[in-house]
């Protein structure tokens, strides 16, 4: 019986343990790769510098909101930040799984004085959600593999006589469904709206058929640069700033082509049941981090738009190069043209349906 | 007198001439009663595996097949629409009370941010339902009675009978909704059970081929490890020390590390692929897809699955004298006849226990075809796992899918009972 009292005794500790360390330290959820360096860079090192906060560092925002949803079931929320999508912060905003913020009460302001609500591009602003940038998603192509000029418009991408080669796009039914009823002829502005009828899903999944045997997909966002590398693919769907991180740092043959471009916008969110500590430092990091100058040094690094309407002005070069950023941003004017706005609000109504009918359809 | 010992000990005796101890217990009970305290001991020493066992195994399978069936999400969240819908018979729209009911807990759920929770759920059977729930319950608050006209106003989506009859069959907290699912059947509002469409369909047919794919690759391990196990237990022993380790290395070397060897070896600018160009076998438009597909994840699996097959066949092979063999061949038998009739069934323990090993770890395997599987090569574990991930993450019907396997495999080792007898297994 000795011993099992003393490993009982041993497993308490453990818990006390951990709520110890989290004391002085951050556990922040992101994307990893170059998205996570960008943040690392122009968040979390000056604010470490400054306070001597340790930030913890977690690549698991692909599955953020299913890894939330099972902290708070199981009571034990180890996540203090978390990067996600503006759709799935609406979601778990809905399901209670993390916290309302006031933004102009926990934010900092424009350098002008604008309040927080005012200085965030509009329609970026959720109730649970801190928006940090606009990135988009579109079609990139390796300059090697079409000597003679590459795709143009979405439906070349379809063109397999004109563009033969492997195709690589993400395996989800979000934005290949828009893209496929795209190059099918379907208007931009009516793409969701043909959609949400189950002619248009059939529409759109008898479009994908077309090339199905000529994908491979990919699941996190560094990989679409890779196979592009290594001419696995030829043309891919890719995050825009993994394509520019490509031709900047790694030299890469790409290009990207801003086509019907889908741009999408990423940012914070705060899960619920945090200390009253560990609620003071999270407050603490996100003012710091979500301030005009944070954001536009982040795009020093990566080719993603700041969200604040303040910071547009301050982008400049990129770090170390003599690289104008601004026409690597998804919103300059002539990359923004066709731009379509992924819709949120549609994809969480009809998300499940599509995705299982997705996963159906790729498993058949 | 044979109870006297050759040293003239005498045993006590009671009157009814039953042995006992020294001090008169009946020696039946004083042995019973030292055994007894001999299993306590025993007991006490495995009460921490035990314990072990019953946190970290007999609690989340419990927790696990509780959670596929338990449905808690309008009946705890809309608990006053559940109340008021029970009567209704879902012929025609329900009544103001059952309106006044959802207002009220709209309110509530919208100041504990739960109602979102129900709306998650009515909508995975009725798209569209979550903006109709969350869209209505911002605006409920400043809605007055009667609310049904309020409701309509606000939209007329509400008058979808279907949407309250499935209200209605959500307020029971136990569903077989999710199994049905797992076995691509639905289950209608009305609580009608009907095969879904087909564009649907994936389960079934992940089931029929994670099992198919998993005797194959059984058989794969069987035929490939079958010569290797006898040539190691006959060889002298210099040679098969050296065999041995050519199995076990790879048995030791990381399971992602063998997988990912497979992929530099097969993939289209594989090295297997550029052989065989260089060879002249194929062309370079024609080089071979033999990862991302079925056949890799064979190919890997059964690589990765045949030390637990050749290591009991080994074992059980080294028991056998190589005299039977002579035996059989010198009364008559020829080399074939002696194989088959003499060694291959004495084999059978460690065949057995081979092949339900690499069976069994086969059909819950997930890493490799993850991996190498592509599409037409994945399992239902990977199923399981994409139902635990994502937006649309549907932990009760990854909950389902895991209790149908885990009794898919519960089967299988009953009808392996039947078949050879799991007492006949040896496993090394």
């Amino acid at each position: 019986m000795k011993r099992t009292l003393s490993l009982m005794a041993a497993v308490a500790i453990v818990p006390s343990m951990a709520l110890a360390a989290e004391g002085d330290s951050l556990t922040i959820v992101s994307w990893g790769g170059a998205y996570t360096m960008s943040q690392e860079k122009a968040y979390h090192e000056p604010y470490s510098e400054k306070t001597g906060t340790q930030i913890l560092r977690e690549d698991k925002s692909a599955n953020a909101l299913a890894g939330i949803r099972s902290q708070v079931e199981a009571g034990n929320v180890t996540w203090d930040v978390v990067d996600m999508l503006q759709a799935d912060a609406q979601r778990a905003c809905d399901e209670g799984l993390i916290m309302e913020i006031p933004h102009d009460e926990w934010l900092a302001p424009g350098p002008d004085g604008a309040k927080p609500t005012e200085d965030f591009i509009d329609g970026t602003l959720g109730d649970c959600f801190i928006p940090q940038i606009l990135y988009a998603t579109m079609f990139a192509y390796n300059e090697e593999a079409f000597p003679d000029g590459g795709p143009k418009t979405v439906a070349d991408v379809w063109d397999l006589e004109k563009f033969p080669g492997t195709r690589s796009l993400q395996k989800i039914p979000q934005k290949n469904l828009e893209w496929a009823l795209i190059a099918d002829g379907v208007p931009a502005d009516e793409v969701y709206e043909v959609l949400a009828t189950r002619e248009g899903q059939d529409r759109a999944f008898a479009k994908l058929d077309e090339i199905k045997d000529n994908v491979i997909w990919w699941s996190e966002g560094a990989q679409p640069p890779q196979m592009l590398a290594d001419q696995e693919a030829v043309i891919a769907t890719a995050y825009n700033g993994r394509i520019f991180n490509a031709q900047v740092n790694e030299d890469q043959p790409f290009k990207i082509m801003w086509d019907h471009q889908m741009f999408e916008v990423d940012g914070w969110v705060v899960p619920v049941d945090q200390s009253e500590d560990d609620l003071k430092l999270i407050k603490d990091y996100l003012y710091f981090a979500t301030d005009t100058q944070r954001l536009a040094d982040q795009a020093k690094y990566i080719a993603y738009a700041p969200a604040r309407k303040s910071s547009v002005p301050l982008v400049g070069k990129m770090e170390g190069t003599d690289i104008d950023m601004k026409p690597h941003m998804p919103t300059t004017p002539e990359n923004f043209e066709t731009a379509v706005q992924f819709d949120t609000s549609f994809w969480a109504d009809y998300g499940d349906q599509l995705e299982e009918r997705f996963n159906a359809w790729l498993a058949q | 007198m044979a109870d006297i010992a050759a040293d003239g000990y005498v045993p006590e005796r009671d009157e009814s001439g039953a042995l006992t101890t020294v001090d008169g217990t009946p020696l039946k009970i004083s042995l019973r009663k030292s055994q007894r305290r001999a299993k306590r001991r025993a007991f006490y020493l495995v009460v921490p595996l035990l314990a072990f066992l019953f946190i970290t195994f007999t609690i989340p399978i419990v927790g696990m097949i509780v959670r596929s069936v338990y449905n808690p999400e309008v009946a705890n969240y809309l608990p006053e629409t559940s109340a008021a819908i029970g009567d209704w018979d879902g012929e025609e729209l329900p009544p103001e009370k059952v309106f006044a009911a959802m207002a009220a807990d709209m309110e509530v759920g919208l100041e504990n941010r739960t109602i979102g929770r129900a709306a998650g759920r009515i909508n995975r059977e009725i798209p569209g339902a979550r903006s109709l729930v969350m869209g209505t319950a911002r605006h409920v608050d400043e809605m007055q009675p009667p609310y049904r006209e309020a409701f309509l106003e606000e939209d007329e989506d509400w008058s979808d009978l279907e949407l309250w009859r499935l209200l209605k069959r959500e307020t029971r907290l136990i569903t077989p909704a999710y199994y049905l699912l797992a076995l691509d059947f639905e289950y209608t509002p009305r609580g009608d059970i009907v095969e879904r469409p087909e564009i649907y369909q994936v389960y079934r047919l992940l089931f029929i081929r994670t099992a198919w794919m998993s005797i194959v690759i059984t058989g794969a391990c069987l035929l490939l490890g079958y010569p290797v196990a006898h040539l190691l237990a006959t060889l002298p022993l210099r040679t098969s020390n050296l065999l041995m380790i050519l199995v076990l290395l790879p048995f030791w070397t990381s399971l992602l590390v063998r997988t990912s060897a497979w992929m530099v070896l097969l993939q289209q600018e594989g090295v297997v692929n550029d052989l065989l160009v260089w060879a002249g076998i194929i062309n370079d438009n024609g080089r071979i897809r033999m990862i991302y597909n079925q056949l890799g994840t064979i190919i890997a699996m059964t690589h990765i699955l045949l030390p637990f097959m050749i290591l009991p066949l080994y074992s059980v092979m080294k028991t056998i004298p190589p005299s039977y063999m002579r035996a059989a061949r010198s009364l008559g038998a020829n080399q074939f006849t002696a194989f088959v009739k003499v060694y291959m069934p004495l084999t059978i323990p460690g065949l057995a226990a081979g092949v339900l090993l690499v069976f069994i770890l086969a059909i819950g395997y997930y890493i490799t075809p993850a991996l190498v599987g592509g599409e037409s090569g994945i399992f239902i574990s990977n199923l399981i796992a994409s139902n635990m991930q994502g937006t649309s993450a549907q932990l009760k019907l990854a909950s389902a899918l895991a209790t149908i396997l885990l009794v898919l495999v519960l089967f299988f080792y009953w009808l392996f009972n039947k078949l050879v007898g799991v007492d006949r297994l040896k496993f090394g």
